[in-house]
This record gives C-alpha cells, sequence and structure tokens, in this order.
C-alpha cells in the first residue's frame, strides 16, 4: 500500500502545481469580467475578491454608448466586416495559390516560391510605413481597404499551410480527373478545394482571430469614429484627456475578447493542431 | 514528367493565373513598398511637400545625434534579451509538466493557452494596465503588506518595462504547443534505455530531452526573437513609451517618428535599421545553431 499512497501524493503534488498555474494564468482574465459587474468603487474598493458585492449590469449599458455619438454596435460590425471579409479573401487566395505552387509545372515557380517563402520572415513593421504612403496616394486612408485588400491576396503563412497539406493528397486523383477530361480549375474545385477543407479551417481561425484583434492597421488607417474597429475605440477608454469609466471599459473588452474566446472554445482541436504542426504563432 | 526543360505554355499560363492573387499582392504591396521605404529613408518628407533628398543624413542623426533613437535601442534589446528567454524557459518547463499522461491534462493545456489567443488585444493590454496600475490588484497588495504611498508599476519608470515584459511571458501559450508537440516525437525507448544504463532525470534531461528537442528551440528561439523586436500594441496601450521613456520600445518610437511627427524619411530609415537588426541576429542564431542542434538526419535545414 505503500506504493499506491505514493502514487496518490505524487498525483496531487502535481494536480496542486497545475491549479496554481491555472490560477496565475486566468487571473487577470477572471479579474477583467468581474470587475465589470461591479459598481466604479467597487473595482478599487481594496478587496482583492473576484465577485462582486451586487451584480451590476449598467457597465454594459454605459459602455455600449459608446464615443463620438457612435455605439459600439457601430465599432463592432466595422469589426466584423474586416475580419470576415478579409478571411473569406484570404481563404480564397490561399487555397488558389496553393493549389498553383503544389500541382502546375510552370517557369518561375521555384523561384516565386522561394520569395513567398522569404515574405513569411518580413515583418508588417517594416513595410507599414510604405505601405501607408501608398495607400495614402490611392486615397484608401479611411476606408477598410488597407485591412482587406493585402491581407485578401494572400498571406504566405496560410498558403504555406495549405500547400504543405496538398501535397499530402495522392497525385492520383488529380490524374483520374484529368483523364476524365476534368480542367485545371475543375481539379482545383472539384477535388482539391474540399480535400483542403481541414487545411482552410485553420486558415479560417487564425485569419479571423489576428484580423479581430489587429490594432495598429486601423490606428493607423481609421480616424472617423464611425469607422472605427473595436480595438481602436477600446483604446480611447485609456485616453489621458478625458476622465474614464472603468467599469465601461471592463464590459466592453470584456464584449471584444468574446467572439475570440467562442471560436477557441469551440474550434481549439483545430488551433492546437495547427500550432503545434506549422509552429503558427498564437 | 520527363521534359524537364519545355514548360506546357497552357500549364504556364494556368500556373501564373493561379498563384496570381499573391503575385499580385507580392509584387504591390511588398516589393513596391520597399523600393519607396529605400527611397524614402535617403529623403526628408513630411507627406505634405514632396520628398527631398537628403543623402544618408536620416541615418546620421539617429545613430549621432538622436538620443531618444539610442535610449529606445537600448531598451528593446534589454527587452528581448530577457522576454524571449524568459518565455521559451517557462514554455519548456510548463510543456514538460504537461507530457504526461495524467488526468486533466486537456484542460490545463487549454487555460494555459488562453493568454495567448487573447494576449496580443487591445482589452488584456488594459486590464494589464489597471492590474499593474496605481489601485489595481497589484497596488492594494502592495499596500497590505505595508508599503505606503500609492505603488503603481506602471508608473514607475523602474518597473514599467518588467510588467510588459511578464506580458509576453505570461502568452507563453503557442510555443508551450511547439515544445509539447516536439516533446512527443522522441521515442519512449530513448529514455527506457538510459534508465537501463542507471541514468537520473537530470542526466534524461540534458542529454536526451534537450538535444532532441533542440531544432524545436532553434524554430520558436528564431520566431520570438522577431516577434520580440515589433512589439506594438501592449507598449502603445499600457504606458504609450513611458514613464520617461522606460518603455520607449523600437518600433513604438518608429510609430511616434512617422504618425505623431511626420517624419516619414526618419521612420523609413529606422524601418531599414530595424530589418538589418533582425536579420542579423536571426543570423546570428542560425550561424551558432550548427554547434548546438542536433539533427539526426544530419541533413540540416
Amino acid at each position: 500500500m505503500v506504493v499506491t499512497s505514493k502514487k496518490h501524493l505524487n498525483a496531487a503534488v502535481y494536480h496542486l502545481i497545475c491549479m496554481i498555474l491555472v490560477v496565475i494564468m486566468i487571473y487577470p482574465v477572471l479579474w477583467m469580467i468581474m470587475s465589470s459587474f461591479k459598481t466604479q468603487s467597487g473595482i478599487f474598493k481594496g478587496n482583492l475578491s473576484l465577485i462582486p458585492d451586487e451584480w451590476h449590469f449598467v457597465n454594459y449599458v454605459e459602455g455600449w454608448r459608446g464615443f463620438g455619438h457612435h455605439t459600439f454596435g457601430v465599432f463592432f460590425t466595422n469589426s466584423f466586416i474586416i475580419s470576415i471579409t478579409a478571411t473569406l479573401g484570404t481563404m480564397t487566395s490561399a487555397s488558389l495559390v496553393a493549389y498553383g505552387f503544389a500541382r502546375i509545372k510552370f517557369p518561375g515557380s521555384k523561384f516565386l516560391f522561394s520569395c513567398m517563402l522569404g515574405t513569411m520572415m518580413l515583418p508588417y513593421q517594416i513595410i507599414m510605413i510604405p505601405q501607408y504612403l501608398i495607400f495614402h496616394r490611392l486615397n484608401w486612408i479611411n476606408t477598410f481597404l488597407p485591412m482587406i485588400v493585402p491581407w485578401s491576396l494572400g498571406n504566405p503563412f496560410f498558403i504555406f499551410l495549405v500547400i504543405q497539406f496538398v501535397r499530402t493528397i495522392p497525385f492520383e486523383l488529380d490524374e483520374s480527373a484529368l483523364i476524365d477530361g476534368c480542367t485545371k480549375f475543375g481539379i482545383y474545385y472539384r477535388i482539391i478545394l474540399p480535400l483542403c477543407k481541414p487545411a482552410l479551417v485553420t486558415v479560417a481561425i487564425f485569419s479571423f482571430y489576428w484580423r479581430w484583434q489587429d490594432f495598429i492597421q486601423p490606428v493607423i488607417y481609421l480616424s472617423k469614429p464611425k469607422l472605427y474597429t473595436v480595438s481602436v475605440a477600446l483604446r480611447l477608454f485609456a485616453d489621458p484627456t478625458s476622465v474614464t469609466n472603468w467599469g465601461a471599459m471592463f464590459a466592453m473588452a470584456s464584449l471584444s475578447i468574446l467572439p475570440v474566446m467562442m471560436v477557441f472554445f469551440i474550434l481549439q482541436k483545430y488551433i492546437v493542431e495547427g500550432i503545434s504542426t506549422t509552429g503558427l504563432k498564437g | 514528367m520527363g521534359n524537364t526543360k519545355g514548360y506546357n505554355l497552357k500549364s504556364t499560363i494556368a500556373g501564373y493565373l493561379f498563384i496570381s492573387p499573391w503575385l499580385i499582392g507580392f509584387l504591390c504591396f511588398m516589393v513596391l513598398p520597399v523600393f519607396v521605404s529605400l527611397y524614402i529613408s535617403f529623403t526628408k518628407y513630411d507627406l505634405i511637400s514632396s520628398p527631398v533628398w537628403v543623402g544618408f543624413k536620416n541615418f546620421q542623426r539617429l545613430f549621432l545625434l538622436d538620443p531618444r533613437y539610442r535610449k529606445s535601442l537600448g531598451i528593446t534589446f534589454l527587452y528581448v534579451v530577457t522576454a524571449v528567454p524568459l518565455r521559451l524557459v517557462f514554455a519548456l518547463f510548463i510543456a514538460m509538466i504537461l507530457c504526461q499522461k495524467r488526468r486533466l491534462i486537456g484542460f490545463y493545456r487549454l487555460i494555459y493557452y488562453l493568454p495567448s489567443i487573447i494576449g496580443g488585444s487591445v482589452a488584456v493590454a488594459l486590464v494589464w494596465r489597471m492590474f499593474f496600475g496605481s489601485g489595481g490588484p497589484i497596488s492594494l497588495v502592495a499596500r497590505s503588506l505595508g508599503i505606503k504611498g500609492n505603488v503603481s508599476l506602471i508608473g514607475n519608470p523602474k518597473t514599467a518595462l518588467a510588467t510588459i515584459i511578464a506580458l509576453y511571458v505570461w502568452q507563453f501559450g503557442s510555443s508551450m504547443l511547439i515544445f509539447l508537440a516536439g516533446l512527443k516525437n522522441i521515442p519512449e525507448s530513448f529514455y527506457e534505455a538510459a534508465v537501463v544504463d542507471g541514468a537520473g532525470s537530470l542526466v534524461k534531461f540534458f542529454r536526451i530531452t534537450l538535444p532532441l528537442l533542440s531544432p524545436v528551440i532553434l524554430f520558436n528561439l528564431i520566431m520570438q526573437t522577431i516577434h520580440g523586436f515589433l512589439m506594438f500594441t501592449q507598449a502603445w496601450i499600457i504606458t504609450r513609451g513611458g514613464p520617461m521613456d522606460s518603455t520607449l520600445v523600437y518600433v513604438v518610437y518608429m510609430f511616434l517618428r512617422a504618425f505623431q511627427f511626420y517624419d516619414m524619411g526618419s521612420a523609413s530609415a529606422m524601418a531599414w535599421v530595424l530589418l538589418l537588426i533582425v536579420s542579423f541576429f536571426t543570423m546570428i542564431i542560425f550561424t551558432t545553431s550548427r554547434r548546438w542542434v542536433y539533427y539526426e538526419s544530419k541533413q540540416g535545414i
């Protein structure tokens, strides 16, 4: 019996350590969500308890009012328009480009493929300023286009992910379709695209949540309040020049991570696989 | 597939049509900006009047006449050399803990990964600002420990950067998942053989786990180092580079030069120097990796 009790003790210590870590990891998030239900004085009353003394929903009402005559409804709509359009675009382009690189022989394909791998390492911050100058010329400032168009034309990370997936699809499928008289586009549309679904789900998840949380681009390109995304609008709560309603800030901050959390909990299997197999950063 | 030289015209057209979305984006929003940026970095340009050629003046000004720039370089290096190793060590440590067959592992993995999912958001940066600011939970703890006055780690130039480093380390989840995948690839038989030879857990860790994991460590190290140099949102929301420029990381200062001072010339010069710095560090990591990364097949990357 000594062995089993030692085993139990081991397990207990193990789970104790893990649980302490769970608390550390999740405390700031819980604190944010719980604070959104507290009164202004309750947030800083001096006790560390997470549970509000009384549940208070007025922060959500006040926060939703937004800024400059635009409610958070407008900001959420803007964020959804950008994230969803850009994601649909990048899914389409990633599958098309991946098929082109993985399955068709054409001159220059090797060179262009290495160019694409090279740009995976080129950070956005490097081309942030010249891109701004180009979009300034094109009169795209204060439109959603800078957030949607480059993203929709294909993100090298996503293209690479789909290429790796297409390479696992047996080539015989293409050949038999070709014999049956299928065109190249037909092979893409009828065979490769349906089989790529798992890779495209991963692309959709990461694309949505990178676009949703993006801050640097909206802050550069959107200066009219009616165009603000949720990230940009949230920043106004931290504006040092105005009196901040902390409760309202916590309420809207909690709402802003809700879509991402929902995607995360529903599709977490794909996320874990996506990162473990391709090294996509989270 | 026999003809390696003769390409079929129809395939060529089809190939270029299929990759055209990426090709257009690559030429218009990557190649063109890179050349524009190179040109602008040698000019004085404020968006209103047309660019004026000034030669190397922007670069000279950065390194010789701008103490703020040199300060921001120093802060960025400090940030990268502390935050990146801390995150990786933490990620590896947790991955080792989770690489066991026990109950609740899936739950732990999910919770530890959660901060990585939302950590880049403005919402979390705001929470961090409140959490470590005056009146937040940390300052309450400090007060209950008997420290007088209003403790704000965010407002103190000595500790502000540490809170941002803490935020970075807190999001160790994606590195952890990559380490976990790597750990699962190490055959159990290696450990069993080592145990037969009388190896303890430390020996097993340093002689088996670390060498076999080194390619994954290399990948994580490079990705996280690049990522670390580019940090913007957190510093911008939490401290705006302050107090007293103590968190003025590279991209924040670049952003200020471009969109606050409308000094596109020196901001572009900064972007180029950043690219050089990032490439330099990536190269250093790669070249030294030959000494410490173990490849089973001896093929290299």
